[in-house]
């Protein structure tokens, strides 16, 4: 047993800004404007941590693909706890084409080469919503999967899972190696306090690129249109029950 | 009152009022004849949507969380930029409308009420983080930025904004009410943490109270704790000061102005490093005077003690009840400690050995941010816990502060009269700084009982002026605590202050009747 966690840390726009589309609706504007760690990331590089924590893992991997600037998220990975992290070097066409399945192959692939007992992953990302590189990492290594996660337990060679699904939580109990996603509620993530940013600073990143890792980044999908959602139009007071039935039946929503 | 009154006299009386009424009805039909002609100028400064004469919107934004009933603008703007701010501000100044700067409506003492009507600026729109200098430890901000917006904005840096009131208020609002909080104790007010203001004065001028861009070089201060000069950089455990001495302190006039000398559209901040680590402990006292002895007693050791709240038995009652905790029902200090892990078990120990010595029990501490949030839940809920134990009520916090060596006296004479006057205003305190609130809780609907709230607080306030204290500790003088002003400075630094008031607002057009008293208002 490596003890050896890897956890994928996504950068995106920050949560709290306002997202605005590209006038040639190609995307979102993206230049100049705040990145930082997906939310659900900093939930998996919580968890990472407080298993290194309690002595149950040995070593806390932070992974991110992307271009030069994922080396910042990286960095407050490494602030809230993680040993080392790894750049897998995505830029320009590459970097905009970039899905759940590049990035779960990849992550396959450092995982057999960093022999990762466990890959801790965000449920999703705050800007594709897609919720699938957890699953499609899971498929590719064919080991078993506790997403949705909002409490883990190691219990020996196994893991316990309570995921949050539609009907309320279901506790499952897997084999290692597995790969896990965090839910919101899994825990608080840490913030990260100067001292801690300073010994980041000195802790090692490796640059890989996908290439070296045999994974073709190629894309099967292709973005036709981003738009804004449709402005909402006035509301209409009508004064009474007759008139509010005639006019949903005439707008046919009834 | 007007019974006892002769009939020729009562006749007099009746006709001031009507001689009242009908300047009052004037002056309103005056200013809405203004206010209708510089509507068009209004909407080509800040855009047609910018404007709004909405009655939900208008009353939105004349009430606060205060007692105070709600007071609304004639016209409520929503300028974008600084330069719409003073484009405005001179079409109100030279239409003679009132100027009623709004953060987030989240003041305490009724200042954003429109007495005389007039024109809200609402400037949530302004919400950007500008500037921020990690190494320097500040950031600019605007004034739709709120504490929590700015923290998590920070949240990668290592840096945090520690003034906390409570509510998540803007912070060029907390800048004009010179906001305070939990944890005043060792990061300061407002009043430390504000190191230059960018200000539209009422006629349009915008001014940098320490100049543009500038961000005065920091100082360290003597309360150092021994173990934390071990740390390099972190300053977390430093208290710091302005450094500069270029001229009349300008800054901190405008801190603590509620509004009435000009519209703060940008605040530079202090910014502190987020805590390695933090301790939360509970401990409980046979008496308020053993917890505040206990109190004085940890300040003057040096322990950097980040939060010291004291909650009394009525207080801790009703956080039972409320929370389903089991607390014992005797006074009760909740504390919060920061620092590097090694600093907590020296502060934690010494923290503990004091309470100990004051006959305190039931020491509990945590490390682990679950169980620190559940220890603190009672004083967390403290608010909603005190409108609980009468459910349909409202609740207003009176809100006095005396040197620490008053602070025992100040609250068993407080408990005394609550007890008197049959009123229900359980006591959560900032000991670390002789600040406590009582939570009366009112029904809003019965006037009588509004009324002795009402005296009540005139006589806590007057109480703790004549113990040297001051009749507001955070919240500010708004609407209701102008007498009392007088009384605490004295009709000499009133008319100091008039005389400033009349120099930068010769029109008494930013947020008039607040703060200071002018005749017949």
């Amino acid at each position: 047993m490596s003890g050896r966690v890897l956890v994928g840390v996504k950068r995106v726009i920050d949560y709290a800004v306002k997202i605005r589309v590209k006038p040639d609706n190609t995307g979102v504007v993206t230049d100049g404007v705040k990145h930082s760690m997906n939310p659900f990331c900093e939930i998996a590089v919580e968890e990472a941590v407080k298993l290194k924590e309690k002595k149950l893992v040995k070593e806390v991997v932070a992974v991110s693909c992307g271009p030069q600037q994922s080396q910042e998220t990286i960095r407050t990975a490494l602030a809230m706890g993680a040993d080392r992290g790894i750049h897998v070097e995505v830029s320009g066409k590459d970097y905009e084409t970039l899905g759940p399945l590049q990035v779960s192959k990849i992550m396959a692939a450092l995982a057999k080469k960093e022999d990762a007992q466990i890959i801790i992953l965000g449920k999703q990302a705050i800007d594709d919503d897609c919720n699938q590189t957890g699953q499609m990492t899971a498929a590719l290594l064919d080991w078993p999967q506790g997403t949705f996660a909002s409490e883990v337990t190691l219990d020996g060679d196994k893991i316990k899972v309570v995921r949050e699904i539609d009907g309320g939580l279901e506790t499952i109990k897997i084999n290692t190696p597995a790969v896990l996603t965090a839910d919101l509620r899994l825990n608080t993530p840490r913030y990260a306090t100067l001292p801690n940013i300073m010994k980041a600073k000195k802790k090692k990143i490796a640059n890989v690129k996908p290439a070296d890792l045999g994974v073709n980044l190629t894309s099967k999908l292709e973005v036709l249109r981003v738009e804004d959602p449709p402005q909402r139009q006035a509301g209409m007071k009508v004064e009474t029950v007759e008139d509010l039935v005639g006019k949903l039946k005439e707008s046919g929503k009834v | 009152m007007w019974l006892n009154l002769t009939p020729s006299r009562r006749l007099l009386s009746l006709r001031w009022s009507l001689i009242q009424y009908r300047n009052i009805t004037l002056e309103n039909t005056t200013r809405k004849a203004a206010v209708d002609k510089v509507l068009s100028a209004f909407r080509s400064i800040c855009g047609k949507d910018n404007v709004s004469l909405g009655e939900a919107i208008r009353e939105q934004h004349g009430k606060d969380e205060s007692v105070h009933r709600c007071r609304p603008p004639d016209v409520v703007v929503f300028p974008r930029c600084v330069e719409e701010v003073s484009a405005l501000a001179k079409v109100c100044h030279d239409h003679n409308l009132p100027i009623i700067p709004f953060g987030t409506g989240t003041g305490l003492e009724g200042g954003v009420g429109a007495v005389k009507g007039g024109v809200c600026f609402s400037l949530r729109n302004m919400d950007q983080i500008l500037d921020l200098h990690p190494e320097d430890f500040d950031v600019t901000v605007e004034p739709g930025v709120t504490r929590k917006a700015l923290n998590a904005y920070l949240r990668d840096t290592g840096l945090w904004f520690p003034v906390d009131p409570g509510a998540d208020a803007s912070l060029c609002g907390m800048a004009a009410t010179s906001a305070s909080g939990t944890n005043a104790v060792r990061y300061g007010t407002m009043r430390e943490n504000v190191m230059n203001l960018e200000v539209v004065l009422s006629n349009g001028t915008v001014i940098h109270t320490a100049g543009k861009g500038r961000r005065p070089r920091y100082n360290v201060d003597h309360h150092i704790h021994p173990v934390a000069l071990l740390v390099v950089v972190s300053s977390s455990y430093y208290f710091v000061f302005r450094k500069t001495s270029a001229g009349y302190n300008l800054t901190n006039l405008f801190v603590g102005s509620e509004g009435t000398l000009g519209i703060i559209t940008k605040t530079t901040l202090r910014l502190y490093g987020v805590p390695e680590a933090m301790v939360s402990a509970v401990c409980s006292f046979p008496s308020v005077q053993a917890a505040v002895d206990s109190t004085l007693q940890i300040l003057q050791t040096g322990v950097p003690i980040a939060r010291i709240e004291f909650l009394d038995d009525v207080m801790i009652d009703a956080c039972n009840k409320f929370s389903s905790l089991s607390y014992p029902v005797t006074p009760t200090l909740f504390l919060e400690f920061h620092g590097s892990e090694r600093s907590l078990e020296e502060q934690v120990s010494t923290a503990e050995e004091i309470t100990h010595s004051n006959e305190g029990s039931d020491f509990q501490w945590a490390r682990d941010a679950e169980t620190r949030n559940r220890l603190w839940k009672a004083r967390h809920d403290a608010w909603y816990a005190a409108q609980a134990l009468r459910p349909g009520c409202k609740a207003y916090s009176t809100d006095v502060c005396v040197p620490l060596s008053r602070l025992p006296q100040i609250i068993v004479e407080t408990k005394k009269d609550l007890l008197e006057s049959r009123l229900t205003g359980p006591i959560a305190g900032h000991v670390g700084d002789g600040n406590f609130h009582c939570l009366m809780v009112v029904d809003p609907n019965d006037p009588d009982e509004l009324h002795q709230v009402h005296l009540f607080t005139e006589r806590l306030a007057r109480r703790a002026l004549a113990m040297d204290g001051t009749c507001t500790g955070e919240h500010g003088v708004g609407l209701g605590k102008r007498a009392l002003l007088c009384e605490e400075v004295g009709p000499l630094a009133i008319q100091v202050m008039q005389g400033l008031k009349d120099s930068l607002d010769p029109g008494n057009l930013m947020n008039p009747g607040k703060i200071l008293q002018r005749g017949e208002l």
